[in-house]
């Protein structure tokens, strides 16, 4: 009996995305066929800009690298019932501190890389910090401060880059060629993407997030605290000291996916006017992967693959690159909606006994 | 220069920027006070504005300068309609209403660019021919020193936006519908015991929420950027949800923090005019509606509360 309705349980959590996902391709070629554009070379197009040639696949890759800690950030809250959605402003910090210490510093080959990234680590941990704080002291919702603090890194990086890294050209200044994270040789086997290493840093924060969660006594007091903050008090957890953890690992990891920018991507940071929607497209793809390293790795690539494909779809059948955010939020909307999916499959099974 | 010139700079130009963010901030007020957070603010207003541009460019020819007035309605009720989704994912099908907000607003941006690029064949409309322009009052514009200050160089939607204000003020906290919609959104169990109910009253909260956040994209779009890009709203709405915090969730206080938001935002661009103002970096006055909201939120400048079944599904017969 217990077996049975955890394996239920644990195909459930598979299920729902994947026919989210697959519900959400098919409003896609609705709304194709509904703008009189042709559906078949829409996703021909959108395939072959996903997959079709090794540079292609380089290039979703790349994609995929800052989705992945973004989706990684947004997942590490929801696991301790925080909702994280300042991944945006945490990425931004961590965009600017890994330029800034990849510009100003000088430092042999790996180790500046390294110094780097956690330069980036330690600057959206702190970004996360905040919010979980004040959770924690003063009971201030963490989805408010989130947003707003997305609003401060917005100006207060581009005011930053103004002042004091400004190359011209709404450009900071390039970081160094030993903190890059670019690969001549990956780039050369994806026969000329911008693929860099950044993929490696990506999987191994997720392997990090896997351990911490499942196999470490830090990971089960997050967990529990997400489950039912009162029974995890009454078990003497220090509830407040998990919350401000999990969004300090939270900002951490959103913090590196600026990093994937600043020293992967671009080698330095643009004064932004408005947000790069890596952070939110990570709610997307923590919701999509159901919280779980292994699936938000799955589904950054599925989104990854889908925006750089964006423009091979206009390109080969005219559609609109914006059919792709279409997508991607009724894949949310259906995620989201999951529970009915549950009610349906739940009556199917009670009735079956 | 004088104070009361920089008044008469200052003012006016807060009371064109805060328009938009006041009726947003009063549909957020709506959807909240009957217990359902809406991030989906940005999004709703995104849409507002994109269907005001279209009707706008659509029958201008015909109706003229009536025709940016028209749209505005077109707007509300097109943005009314569009948070329904809100409304069905976060209430019927119990969704994360967080999650269903972020959703709202990826919709929004992803469905109104992709219209108008089928539509107009271009990532951005043309400008309206006709505009809510800046007008003066007849008569009390020629008030010594007030009018100046209070009635010149204003559209007319900025005091309409006043009005709007006391309007929703009254409703929520003067008739049996605003009773019934507050005590939805703080005890929806005890609500349904009395016979409320307690889903239709939700929705309306939540399609009023639409209907005001059109009225402010569109009249952002109608009256101050004149034409509808990718980039038209970005972050008003978000705004607007911090004006209503910062206004602890009241229709009155979410207009008083609308309208010190605009001002702080129309500082930041006509700072430079002003001689004590030039020195101060931009940036301060930019990011200070951000930085305030999370001071209120924490006590520094006031306690503010939520309504306290926001956020949370009802579920009938569950305790």
């Amino acid at each position: 009996m217990m077996q049975n309705i955890w394996k239920n349980e644990r195909l459930f959590n598979v299920l729902v995305p994947v026919i989210s996902a697959v519900l959400g391709m098919l409003a896609g070629a609705i709304i194709m066929v509904l703008g009189n554009y042709d559906p078949v070379v829409g996703f021909e197009a959108l395939f072959n800009g996903m997959f079709g040639s090794p540079k292609a696949i380089g290039e979703t890759i790349r994609a995929a690298s800052p989705l992945i800690l973004s989706g990684l950030a947004v997942g590490f809250a929801f696991k301790t019932g925080l909702f994280n959605i300042g991944v945006e402003g945490q990425l931004l910090v961590g965009w600017l501190a890994s330029v800034w210490v990849g510009y100003a510093f000088d430092l042999p080959g790996v180790l500046h890389v390294i110094v780097s990234i956690l330069a980036a680590a330690i600057a959206g941990g702190f970004w996360g910090m905040i919010p979980g704080y004040l959770k924690a002291k003063f009971k201030v919702h963490e989805v408010i401060v989130t947003i707003m603090l997305n609003y401060v890194a917005l100006y207060v990086t581009a005011d930053l880059i103004k002042r004091y890294l400004y190359a011209g050209n709404e450009k900071s200044y390039r970081i160094k060629e030993t903190a890059s994270l670019s690969s001549s040789f990956l780039s050369e086997i994806t026969e000329g993407s911008r693929l860099h290493w950044g993929i490696a840093v990506a999987i191994i924060a997720a392997i990090i997030m896997w351990f911490i969660l499942e196999k470490t006594a830090m990971g089960y007091e997050l967990k529990s605290v997400g489950y039912n903050q009162h029974a995890s008090m009454y078990a003497g957890m220090n509830v407040s000291k998990n919350v401000v953890l999990s969004m300090t690992i939270s900002g951490a990891f959103a913090g590196i996916a600026g990093a994937m920018e600043g020293l992967g991507t671009f080698q330095n940071m643009t004064v932004l006017s408005s947000f790069t929607g890596t952070g939110f497209d990570g709610i997307a793809v923590a919701l999509l992967g159901a919280n779980n390293a292994f699936g938000i790795i799955l589904s950054s690539l599925l989104f990854g693959g889908l925006n750089t494909a964006a423009p091979q779809m206009n390109f080969d059948a005219n559609v609109p690159s914006e059919l792709i955010k279409i997508i991607i939020s009724l894949i949310i909307f259906f995620v989201a909606s999951g529970y009915i999916i549950r009610v349906i499959a739940e009556r199917f099974s009670k009735e079956g006994k | 220069m004088s104070f009361l010139d920089v008044l008469a700079i200052i003012i006016p130009a807060a009371l064109y920027t805060a328009a938009p963010l006041i009726y947003t901030a009063l549909g957020g007020v709506f959807s909240e006070r009957s217990g359902v957070v809406n991030i989906g603010l940005e999004g709703l207003m995104l849409f507002g504005a994109f269907t005001g541009v279209v009707t706008t460019l659509t029958i201008q020819d015909s109706m003229g300068a009536a025709s940016p007035w028209i749209a505005i309605l077109v707007a509300a009720v097109g943005a009314g309609i569009f948070s329904l989704l809100h409304a069905v994912a976060s209430i019927t099908l119990r969704a994360d209403q967080t999650v269903s907000g972020v959703a709202i607003n990826f919709l929004a941006a992803g469905l109104s660019l992709f219209l108008i690029k089928k539509m107009y064949g271009k990532g951005q409309t043309d400008f309206v021919d006709f505009r809510i322009n800046k007008s003066d009052v007849p008569g009390l514009s020629d008030i010594p020193v007030i009018g100046d200050i209070f009635f010149s160089r204003i559209p007319y939607t900025s005091y309409l936006a006043i009005l709007a204000a006391i309007v929703v003020w009254y409703i929520i906290y003067k008739t049996p519908f605003g009773l019934r919609l507050r005590s939805v959104g703080e005890h929806p169990m005890a609500a349904d015991t009395m016979g409320i109910n307690v889903t239709r009253m939700r929705y309306i909260g939540v399609v009023l929420s639409g209907v005001f956040a059109g009225i402010g994209g569109s009249i952002y779009a109608l009256s101050i950027s004149g034409n509808f890009t990718g980039g038209t709203i970005s972050g008003q709405g978000f705004l607007a949800l911090a004006a209503m915090i910062f206004g602890k969730w009241h229709p009155l206080g979410a207009m008083g923090a609308a309208l010190f938001f605009g001002f702080a935002q129309s500082l930041s661009i006509t700072g430079a005019q002003i001689p004590f103002l030039k020195d101060i970096p931009s940036v301060y006055l930019i990011i200070a509606p951000y930085v305030l909201t999370i001071l209120a939120l924490t006590g520094f400048v006031g306690r503010a509360d939520a309504p306290k079944a926001s956020g949370i599904p009802y579920v009938k017969g569950k305790r």
